[in-house]
């Protein structure tokens, strides 16, 4: 938004000639809000939509039939045993969280770093936070042997005095998601709040227009507000930075706290959160190209914004690979047998094909985003954004069952089998996620409409006099 | 008989009987002990009495046609009077005569120890019973019991369940149809008296064998009232090699003892002893542990076994020689031939060596060895046992003979065959089968089921209406041990006194009662029968007292056989071996009995069922044990189902590679495969039977062909050793782990912090933190894994103790046993004959408990005595404790495994321990409420916990007194001064938890001469 | 004040402008023609709007600082009493207070505590929500939130004439002028 003018004069001239601009030219305060608001008001409900929202419903329903199912008889319809505690609910959590990163990665820190082309999918990148995050939040209530007692997870006055027990890294993990939760919707809301008033200005229908007026609280556009909302929107990208790299964090604790060798590591902080944000902008590319085919949004959402994108996964991906090059290095490095024996155990063990096609997956297939060719052929960045999806569901997999099959005692080690109540979950929660994500690009801005205003040239001020 | 017919509407609801007068009854009727046993009075006709028992829905059967609405009003009355025969639990009317560890009077929430003994087979196992306000609750040793030493066995702890099954027979039967005793004891005058006039020539008993001497006084009074009569002695597996053995070494029927204490060098010729069922088990264990102590330097015992089913026995061994069963023999009779002791066959080249070294092993230690041999092993190799023993000078010294312990001994099988074809030429007209299971287990050839058929009135007193309840006219429901009045001999001789700690639960008559109403006019309770007996024999002195303390004590002082002298009729003259005879069989089928459900009797237990096997660590399946090698050569794997054919008998089995097995043969354990055995037992594992016929009981030729494959099989020691294929190669799971630390004898008294050489300990030192002070009580625990012998007894203790769950074989097969206490096999070296470690492991109660510090909500936390505690009414089950468990003791209920409506359960579980429910975590608590009696009592007398006062579960059932459990404050407590030993270690001690539960090193004593070709 | 009770009974005079940069000249214009209470309104955020009118710093990041500062302590201090005052329980060998295992809940309060006075503090500092504001009586004014922009002299502001006011604003050449009446 408050771009200094040598980068406004930049967008203009563009000066990366080899690199697409991140708003083509031609467009004006009002074509850009009528094209984003039209998409939700007047754009008739189309067919392609409708059954994706029904594929997202139904696997909502599986979920719904499987979490029913789980109440009911136990968590003993998974595959989890004695000594594989953790099973698919876990690696899920781990998975969804991760995703949930690149929202607010997205939002704040390219904010501080007034990375302008953040302006086109930030919107879009919070709400698919807020759905992952929606689905993580899920699972460690899910996975509790008797979940009706979750609220001991927060600390409360309760009759027999007793708190949580707050060395143990679940209770942090209560913290941090729960504040990421509710930071990420927050930061959504107010980002919202401005086209919220454009949306009621723009609808006809009297029930939308109350319903978006009420949301938008009566934002009038006054200079002090802006000036309050600035302040704060740039202090929440300054808390929010800080906190998703803590949330990743706290959850790689649940393993790096414990004594399970190929989990007490130290590097698993730094590797979880660039993982997360590696998993986090693939899943931003699965949902924007779609998106921008299907609403011809290709004038705001640019090459521009899917270059980048690919070049940060192209990174994270790359502090991946050292991650699991150095979980390597250091079990042997370490001279503790049970951690050579851990990886020993993840290359040439029951699950080495996973691990194999893990690295594959994180590791040899994103080294072809070096090459500009593949950077640009949406279809490719789409591919490979679902392998990589992939590839980190497998990371946890690898992480949480090779590491708890095979430990201290041989005497008790075991094996994982996932049931298919296990798989309901999983593909349950996808369901929950992209029924939630069709939901919202029908009834809100998926683009900030005020955000992209500003990146027109004529939104500068012009000081031609003093 | 016919007039007993239930299905006339008045033999079902008595038009004289009116509601009104039950209700009066009722009334009058007496609570208490006196109630129930006036429960047939009060109903006053055999039918009200047979509508009683339609309340119960197992015996419900279909409605007589003029029932109508009035009858069914007299029906619920009835059941009103007759609520709580399942859920009261009824003291026997008796006085019996608590164990002097507790007051006389029941006080609440104390238990009483009453001393009692379990009849197994012919030998009576000591027990000390546990009741909780008259409810037994669990079996203990019986610490004064000479035979017993304070050990006990997987039976007689998993026999409390079998008390309160509730697949008993509960019923008298006739044709299928309930009926009564008054019933049955009229049906049967008329069949005795005609057996009378014939002197009883067409009466035949048959038992199971008998030591018991009350029961063998009525034996003789049967004897005498029907001269001609036949009592049939039979079990399935049975000591006939044992007594046609001794036959032939002395001419006559005697008992061997042996006395390991004074053993230097045990040499077993497929000996197992060291296995519960083994007569005199208790008694061998702890002594054989008390010599195998390092400590003891060069006495310290050797222990060679020749063997051929791997048993745990075997796994102690400092030589294990695995051999198929009929090779025994050839070996038995090289090593005689060493000893000169007769025999003169030759050894097989490749035990030359083994035979020479140990030949010259037992020439030195003339007068301290001894030679046990199996009971599997035909009679030959006793007949050589027995001289190899007078060989070597062991009679009187380690061996000692005496009066055999059943009161007539029999060959059994042979007393079988004759009565089967007695039945089959219609010379039987009365069959009473008292106890056994024929149908089922009898050998396959004498077709039992057919002969007895022939029988025109057949009577069967059995707890269960099991394969032989389908061919009987009547059926008699049994009574259990706890509920019956009686006595038994343990090997010893000692006359050990069974009280009943309950009036039957199901209104059943005691065998002693059941065969005195064959000969008594009148009917006599058990109590006074035994009683009677008793007085007859205790003459002079004061019976009263002598009773009360024979009672009390649980058994009968100096009663134990004196040593006989008995002279051996020179060097057995020996059948040839089956090693000779011409090519060896391709396959040798070797028949065991279940180390855990025996012969099948105890198969509807479910504790057994999920106690894995010693050594195997199968559970809940019998396999085709074969070896590894083996099992290459003819391409079988794990869980390929075989077809095993025994001269035209077959039956399909599934395969288990067993290292240590001997090659080119298989074994099969008996007793699974029942048809009618209960809901547990039922369609569990297969019938070995089927193919075992007479003549070859123990051994046999077969032809196994595979028939298919994937058998799944539950092992709750996760990981197979055998099967190296899923490992990653070069990699050494056990390597620089130091969880089991050995040496040899000579290592061990030339460096004897052996065990502590590599180890990577973290100095106390080494912490930021400081460390909690334990000032008063610091609990702690040491298993010594020299004297552990794998026998899973504590398991079951362990799992009795704690109302711990049964889950299943499916859930077993998913990793989701919960017996809180697991005993770890390691095996090492090749698979063909590996050596073996046993390791138990339950909680070891580290100081830095690594699963508190990541439970969320605080459900396990230490106490101020450094226990780690379960909180299970906190817990939320998110399993991260026993993820961050390195000893991976922790049990979860993933499902709702506890049975909540049983009535029996109910009344079976231990009161003191809660009952955890779906989606809490459990774990050994070190038996925390017993740690709590122990600190009640010190303190209400105002002292500090005595030593030894508080014993868990496990340690007072180890039979081998492996488990030392105490105050490790106290430096004069046993704990204390074995952890001091340097022999002792912890487990993982590299990950700094600081266990309180620590193991002592093993120690074995190898033969010098043979160190080095085991080495290999 | 008398002044005020002569001044006609709208709420003020709003000029139209086309763009960003008319709108803050005009801004500047009327505070230098000496106007304080009025206004700025545009579609999107313009720092220059906000300085010309006068208004140069909010209390946001104070708010955000105190709720930061009550979150954090307030967080180890709960922490501090369950686990060293309220119930101290051996936890696997730890000492009562694990401070290092405090600090990551209580970054959590801290971050929790600080958005949250942000948003509400925003929110409460704007007068936010207001569903009624003369503003919105002006047809045109709705195309705020699309593409134009507005200045609004408040008839509050003590130098506000109807007339000497309109003429003003007409010398600022906006697209249109309209009264906003209460």
């Amino acid at each position: 938004m408050n771009q200094g003018p040598e980068e406004k004069t930049a967008l203009l001239e563009n000066p990366w000639p080899d690199e697409p601009p991140v708003l083509t030219p031609g467009q004006s305060y009002g074509s850009m809000t009528d094209q984003i608001a039209d998409a939700v008001l007047t754009r008739p409900i189309g067919l392609g939509w409708l059954a994706g929202l029904a594929i997202g419903m139904g696997l909502l329903g599986i979920l719904m039939a499987a979490i029913t199912y789980l109440f009911l008889v136990g968590v003993g319809i998974w595959g989890i045993n004695i000594p594989i505690g953790w099973g698919f609910a876990i690696i899920n959590f781990v998975w969804w969280i991760g995703i949930g990163h690149a929202g607010t990665l997205i939002s704040a820190i390219l904010l501080l770093l007034k990375q302008s082309w953040r302006n086109s999918i930030n919107r879009f990148a919070e709400a698919m936070t807020l759905f992952a995050v929606a689905c993580a939040g899920m699972f460690p209530l899910l996975h509790m042997g008797r979940p009706w007692l979750g609220y001991w997870m927060f600390p409360y006055p309760s009759s027999m005095g007793v708190w949580p027990q707050f060395r143990s890294p679940l209770v942090w993990d209560v913290f941090a998601v729960s504040t990421y939760a509710t930071i990420s919707a927050v930061f959504w809301y107010v980002g919202l709040v401005p086209d919220f008033a454009t949306m009621r200005e723009k609808a006809s229908n009297v029930y939308t227009k109350s319903v978006y007026g009420l949301l938008a609280m009566g934002w009038r556009g006054s200079a002090r507000h802006w000036k309050r909302y600035e302040a704060l929107y740039i202090l929440l990208a300054g808390i929010a930075t800080p906190l998703v790299l803590s949330v990743h964090t706290v959850v790689s604790f649940d393993f790096a706290i414990s004594i399970v060798p190929g989990w007490h590591t130290t590097i698993f902080p730094p590797y979880f959160v660039a993982g997360a944000i590696y998993s986090g902008f693939a899943m931003v590319l699965v949902l924007a190209i779609p998106i921008r085919h299907y609403y011809g949004l290709q004038n705001m959402i640019t090459m521009r914004h899917l270059q980048n994108s690919a070049k940060i996964m192209l990174a994270t991906g790359l502090i991946v690979g050292y991650g699991y090059f150095f979980e390597a290095f250091m079990a042997f490095y370490s001279g503790s047998t049970y951690e050579r024996f851990m990886m020993e155990n993840r290359w040439l063990g029951p699950y080495a094909v996973f691990y194999w096609s893990l690295i594959f997956f994180n590791l040899v297939v994103p080294q072809v985003l070096w090459l500009p060719k593949i950077r640009a052929n949406t279809k490719w960045l789409f591919l490979i954004s679902l392998v990589i999806l992939v590839g980190m569901w497998l990371e946890r997999f690898i992480i949480i069952i090779t590491s708890l099959t095979r430990d201290f005692l041989p005497s008790s080690w075991g094996h994982y089998v996932a049931t298919r109540w296990d798989y309901a979950v999983f593909f349950g929660t996808i369901g929950l996620f992209s029924a939630a994500i069709f939901i919202f690009i029908r009834i809100m801005p998926a683009i900030s409409i005020f955000e992209m205003r500003t990146l027109l040239p004529e939104a500068e001020v012009k000081a031609h006099e003093s | 008989m016919e007039n007993e017919s239930p299905n006339k509407p008045e033999a079902v609801c008595p038009s004289k009987l009116e509601l009104a007068e039950v209700k009066e009854k009722l009334a009058r009727a007496k609570s208490g002990p006196q109630y129930w046993r006036s429960l047939e009075e009060l109903a006053q006709t055999d039918g009200f009495y047979d509508m009683l028992h339609r309340e119960f829905p197992r015996q419900a059967s279909v409605w007589p046609e003029g029932s109508s609405r009035r009858d069914f009003l007299k029906l619920m009355s009835a059941s009103m009077a007759l609520a709580g025969l399942s859920a009261c639990v009824k003291q026997p009317l008796e006085p019996i005569v608590p164990y002097v560890r507790q007051p006389d009077e029941i006080v609440l929430g104390k238990p009483l120890f009453f001393a009692s003994a379990m009849p197994f087979g012919a030998y009576a196992t000591p027990v000390l019973v546990e009741s909780h306000e008259g409810r037994p609750t669990k079996i203990e040793g019986n610490p004064e019991h000479p035979a017993g030493l304070g050990g006990s066995d997987v039976f007689a702890q998993a026999s409390i369940l079998d008390m309160y099954d509730p697949d008993r027979s509960q019923t008298i039967t006739y044709r299928g149809e309930m009926s009564t005793w008054s019933g049955f004891a009229a049906a049967l005058k008329g069949p005795l008296n005609s057996q009378k006039a014939v002197q009883g020539s067409g009466l035949r008993i048959l038992s199971r064998p008998v030591s018991s001497p009350t029961m063998a006084s009525l034996m003789d009074a049967v004897q005498a009232a029907y001269p001609d009569s036949k009592w049939v002695q039979y079990e399935p597996v049975n000591r006939d090699n044992v007594r046609t053995g001794s036959q032939m070494a002395f001419g006559q029927f005697v008992e061997t003892r042996y006395n390991l204490e004074k053993a230097a060098i045990i040499l077993s010729l497929d000996g197992d002893f060291l296995s519960s069922g083994f007569p005199g088990f208790l008694y061998y264990a702890r002594t054989f542990a008390a010599r195998r102590n390092p400590d003891l330097g060069e006495r310290m015992s050797r222990f060679y076994s020749i063997e051929s089913t791997p048993t745990n026995t075997g796994g102690k061994a400092d030589h294990r020689l695995p051999v198929r069963a009929s090779e025994v023999e050839q070996l038995a009779r090289a090593v005689a031939a060493g000893l000169g002791a007769g025999g003169g066959a030759s050894a097989k080249p490749e035990q030359q060596k083994f035979v020479a070294a140990l030949a010259k092993d037992l020439q030195a230690h003339k007068g301290a060895a001894v030679v046990i041999p199996g009971d599997n092993q035909p009679p030959a190799v006793h007949a050589l046992a027995h001289a190899m023993n007078s060989a070597l000078g062991a009679v009187g010294n380690t061996v000692i003979y005496t009066d055999t312990v059943e009161a007539t001994p029999q060959i059994q099988t042979a007393a079988l065959k004759e009565l089967v074809d007695e039945m089959n030429a219609g010379k039987v007209d009365l069959l009473i089968i008292l106890g056994s299971n024929p149908v089922y287990d009898a050998p396959a050839d004498f077709a039992f089921a057919k002969a007895m058929d022939e029988v025109p009135l057949r009577v069967q007193y059995s707890s269960y209406q099991d394969e032989t309840y389908d061919h009987v006219h009547w059926h008699v429901n049994g009574t259990h041990y706890l509920e019956e009045w009686g006595d038994c001999r343990a090997f010893d001789g000692t006359v050990t006194i069974t009280q009943p700690l309950v009036a039957p639960l199901y209104n059943a008559k005691s065998p002693y009662e059941f065969i005195f109403s064959l000969i008594g006019s009148s009917e006599t309770a058990g109590y006074d029968i035994v009683r009677k007996y008793w007085q007859g024999q205790m003459k002079g002195g004061d019976f009263d007292a002598a009773w009360r303390k024979a009672v009390h004590d649980g058994f009968v002082a100096n009663t134990a056989f004196p040593a006989k002298s008995v002279s051996a009729k020179g060097s057995p003259t020996l059948s040839p071996a089956a090693g000779d005879k011409g090519g060896a069989p391709e396959t040798e089928v070797m028949f065991r009995r279940d180390p855990m459900i025996y012969d099948g009797s105890r198969a509807n237990n479910a504790w057994l069922q999920e106690t894995p096997k010693p050594l195997i660590n199968l559970c809940w399946d019998n396999a085709v044990l074969i070896s590894p090698i083996t099992a290459k050569k003819r391409g079988l794997v794990t869980g390929d189902v075989v077809e095993i054919d025994v001269n035209g008998r077959k039956v399909k089995g599934p395969i288990w590679p067993q290292p240590g097995h001997p090659n080119d043969s298989i074994t099969v354990f008996l007793g699974y495969g029942r048809t009618k055995g209960g809901r547990v037992a039922d369609g569990v594992g297969f019938d070995g039977y089927q193919i075992r016929t007479s003549d070859a009981p123990w051994i046999a030729n077969a032809k196994i062909t595979k028939v298919g494959s994937g058998y799944g099989f539950a092992i709750p020691q996760g990981f197979q050793y055998i099967d190296y294929s899923d490992l990653p190669k070069g990699t050494e799971p056990l390597k620089n782990r130091h969880i089991i630390r050995k040496a040899t004898l000579e290592d061990f008294m030339r460096n004897p912090n052996f065990a502590h050489e590599e180890e990577e300990r973290v100095p106390p030192e080494m912490t930021l933190y400081y460390p909690y002070q334990y000032t008063e009580l610091k609990w702690g625990m040491t298993i010594d894994m020299n004297s552990c012998i794998g026998c899973k007894t504590c398991i079951v203790a362990c799992q009795a103790e704690n109302n711990i769950p049964v889950v299943g074989k499916e859930q077993t097969m998913r990793g989701r046993q919960m017996q809180w206490l697991r005993v770890d096999v390691y095996y090492e070296g090749g698979t063909e004959n590996p050596g073996v470690y046993y390791q138990p492991i339950p909680c070891q109660q580290c100081e830095n408990a690594p699963c508190e510090v990541v439970c969320p909500v605080g459900a396990t936390v230490h106490s101020t005595e450094g226990l780690n505690d379960m909180v299970y009414n906190r817990c939320v089950g998110t399993r991260y404790c026993s993820n961050n468990c390195p000893y991976k003791v922790r049990r979860f209920n993933f499902l709702l495994w506890q049975d909540w409506t049983t009535p029996q359960y109910k009344m079976m579980r231990n009161p003191e321990v809660t009952i955890r429910s779906r989606g809490v975590m459990e774990k050994c608590t070190y038996c925390i409420q017993r740690i709590a009696h122990g600190r009640m009592t010190a303190e209400k007398e105002n002292r500090s916990v005595r030593d030894g006062e508080v014993v868990t579960a496990c340690q007072q059932a180890c039979p081998a007194g492996a488990i030392v459990f105490g105050n490790l404050n106290d430096k004069d407590s046993r704990v204390a001064k074995i952890k001091a030993q340097q022999r002792n270690y912890s487990l993982l001690e590299d990950l700094n938890t600081r266990p309180r539960t620590t193991y002592m090193a093993v120690v074995q004593n190898p033969n010098p001469e043979l160190e080095q070709s085991e080495s290999s | 004040m008398s002044h005020k009770a002569l001044s006609p009974a709208i709420y003020g005079l709003m000029a139209e402008f086309d763009s960003s940069t008319e709108l803050v000249e005009a801004a500047r214009a009327a505070y230098a023609a000496g106007y304080r209470m009025m206004d700025a309104y545009s579609p999107f955020p313009i720092d220059e709007a906000s300085e010309a009118i006068g208004f140069h710093k909010s209390r946001v990041p104070l708010v955000v600082l105190l709720g930061g500062l009550l979150g954090g302590l307030s967080g180890f201090a709960l922490q501090y009493w369950i686990n060293v005052i309220a119930y101290p329980l051996n936890i696997g060998g730890k000492p009562y207070d694990s401070w290092p295992a405090f600090i990551v809940p209580s970054f959590e309060m801290t971050i929790l505590f600080a958005g949250l006075a942000g948003v509400f503090g925003m929110f409460a500092l704007n007068g936010l929500p207001m569903p009624y504001h003369p503003l919105f009586n002006v047809d045109r004014f709705s195309r705020v939130t699309r593409d134009k922009f507005f200045l609004c002299v408040e008839a509050a502001d003590p130098k506000f004439d109807l007339v000497d006011t309109q003429r003003f604003m007409e010398s600022l050449k906006p697209v249109s002028i309209a009264e906003v009446p209460h």
